[in-house]
């Protein structure tokens, strides 16, 4: 049903998003339009091509930025190092922030101290507020009946895999494609899927599909996000509370008797202006940056889990023929998502303040991990 | 200046009881490992009466293929030691798969709302089966691995800690059973 008015590359075999007239994938004009006979037999259904490892992939021309084969371990490892570089980075503006900003009231030491309460604060709000709160947003409900057996079957399978407890299983009654994994620690955690990708992924696909999200939950993804969603909170607010004061209560301040420690602290202070306007955005791009680098690894790790990357690139381009759209979707949790819903078919989803990378780059990485790449 | 080798020394311990904590981790996961897949094994056995039971008045014309599945389930009971239980637990995945495929043939079992959910818990038991294996070898691997490589070889082999074995297949049970894994 969905291959109707989802054209297939006649090139490379990838399935794009309907009324799309150049392939995701290598850039070949697609050709005839969707409605129309395709000049190569379209999969039956979405991705199956990718599975069956049938010619296709294997004849087409090489496309315009060959990917190496991808060892999934190598892979995983190096977003883990990737993520966490980036994550040093974004706690270092918020170091130098913290510090600029005690620096130019004359005390650095304070100024981090402060800061650093005002971050304990916030992740302990943030910490504590619990999954529930996620699930309920989205209309999540416990998958207990006869109907979901499969789905709970390849969780627990897949949790297996992964070496991880078995979650809890949640189903979202929606059209939409979409998943979500939340959850503090493995020991608590659980999965949602909505109806919509149980309707139309086989399982092969699901497989993929839940061990990506247990990934996210081995990896625990859930609290990397929640810190790192702090400290750019925090440095939002840090930045905000001071360019406050800067222009509204310096200007008493300053006419009191703190003459002497003013000029001292002038560097210190124009220092901290610049930080407070420029800290905020570049902690949002970190912030977006560690958030692609853990979808790169969930899906690396998923390959792991099931050693079969080319299901989950498969269910990943049936996403992305099917759409993502999830009820109550908003941006606080677009990024627990496999896809974020929000923008799934946005031409830029590759930009800078993205919490995923483009769907087509994550499928054409997992394909290059299945062997199936087009360079070699 | 005089405290640098104590805390050296503070160092040097809390490596070393991180290292070992972690060498017995990993040994404890790959005890834990071979555990899941006895209980897997176990749930298959709990199941096949079952299914047994519901198609075989169907499936008159073929008694052959249950029987065999039943045998096969009673050789991997009563197999004595890893190898022989490895080949007979290959040998019952081939006759289940034989079964699947009978079951194709007859639509009004395909239909059979039992045998459909019966089919499904098998064919979940199957793949946890080989996942709990493959996390098994993992296991082994990450434990092999840090028990050989520096520095912490230096402590697996002043206590002892021994490779551990993977888990091998026999030849004809490495194909995945294709028993319409939908």
């Amino acid at each position: 049903m969905i291959s109707g008015n989802a054209p297939a590359c006649p090139k490379c075999g990838g399935v794009n998003r309907p009324g799309a007239d150049i392939c995701y994938l290598c850039r070949a004009p697609l050709g005839a339009p969707p409605g129309q006979d395709n000049p190569l037999p379209a999969p039956p259904a979405g991705g199956t091509a990718l599975i069956g490892g049938s010619s296709p992939p294997v004849e087409a021309r090489p496309p315009l930025r060959p990917i190496p084969m991808l060892l999934f371990t190598e892979a995983a490892r190096h977003n883990v190092r990737m993520s966490a570089l980036l994550f040093v980075l974004l706690f270092a503006v918020f170091f130098l922030l913290g510090t600029a900003i005690g620096g130019a009231y004359g005390d650095p030491g304070t100024g981090l101290g402060l800061s650093f309460v005002l971050y304990a604060i916030l992740g302990a709000t943030a910490y504590f507020s619990g999954s529930s709160i996620v699930l309920s947003i989205h209309g999540a409900r416990e998958a207990g009946g006869e109907e979901h057996r499969q789905l709970r079957n390849v969780v627990e399978e897949m949790a297996i895999a992964a070496g991880v407890p078995p979650p809890k299983v949640y189903v979202i009654p929606t059209e939409g494609m979409n998943a979500f994994a939340a959850g503090r620690r493995p020991e608590e955690a659980c999965v949602a899927v909505t109806t919509g990708l149980l309707d139309r992924l086989n399982r092969e696909e699901l497989q993929g599909v839940i061990a990506h999200e247990l990934a996210h939950v081995k990896s625990r993804d859930t609290l990397y996000n929640v810190c790192a969603a702090v400290l750019v909170g925090s440095v939002a607010l840090l930045s905000d509370m001071f360019l406050r004061g800067a222009f509204w209560g310096r200007r008493g301040r300053s006419s009191g008797n703190r003459g002497s420690g003013g000029r001292g602290n002038a560097a210190f202070f124009v220092l901290a202006l610049l930080l407070a306007v420029l800290a905020p955005l570049a902690a949002r791009l970190l912030q977006m940056s560690i958030s692609r680098q853990r979808e790169y690894h969930a899906d690396a790790a998923a390959a792991g889990f099931t050693r079969n990357p080319l299901g989950l690139a498969s269910a990943l381009a049936k996403i992305m023929s099917g759409g993502a759209r999830v009820p109550g979707e908003n941006r606080g949790t677009q990024h627990l998502f496999i896809v974020n819903p929000l923008r799934v078919f946005d031409p830029e989803s590759s930009a800078l303040m993205s919490t995923h990378p483009p769907t087509g780059e994550r499928i054409q990485r997992l394909r290059a991990m299945g062997g199936v790449s087009a360079g070699n | 200046m005089a405290y640098i080798p104590l805390v050296l020394v503070v160092v040097l311990i809390a490596w070393f009881v991180a290292a070992y904590n972690k060498l017995v981790r990993f040994r404890n996961q790959i005890r834990n490992a071979w555990h899941q897949i006895d209980v897997q094994l176990k749930r298959r056995y709990d199941l096949i009466p079952n299914l047994v039971e519901v198609v075989k008045d169907y499936m008159a014309y073929e008694q052959e293929t249950l029987t065999r599945v039943i045998e096969a389930r009673g050789a991997a009971l009563s197999a004595k030691g890893p190898a022989a239980q490895a080949k007979a637990e290959g040998l019952l995945t081939e006759t289940l798969k034989s079964l699947f495929a009978v079951v194709e043939k007859y639509p009004e079992l395909k239909a059979n709302q039992n045998v459909a959910s019966l089919q499904e818990e098998l064919t979940g038991t199957e793949n946890k089966i080989s996942f709990a294996r493959q996390f098994y070898n993992d296991s082994v691997m990450m434990y092999n691995n840090a028990i050989q490589s520096i520095p912490t070889n230096f402590i697996a082999s002043f206590f002892n800690f021994a490779p551990e074995a993977y888990f091998e297949t026999e030849p004809g049970s490495r194909t995945v059973p294709k028993a319409d894994l939908r």
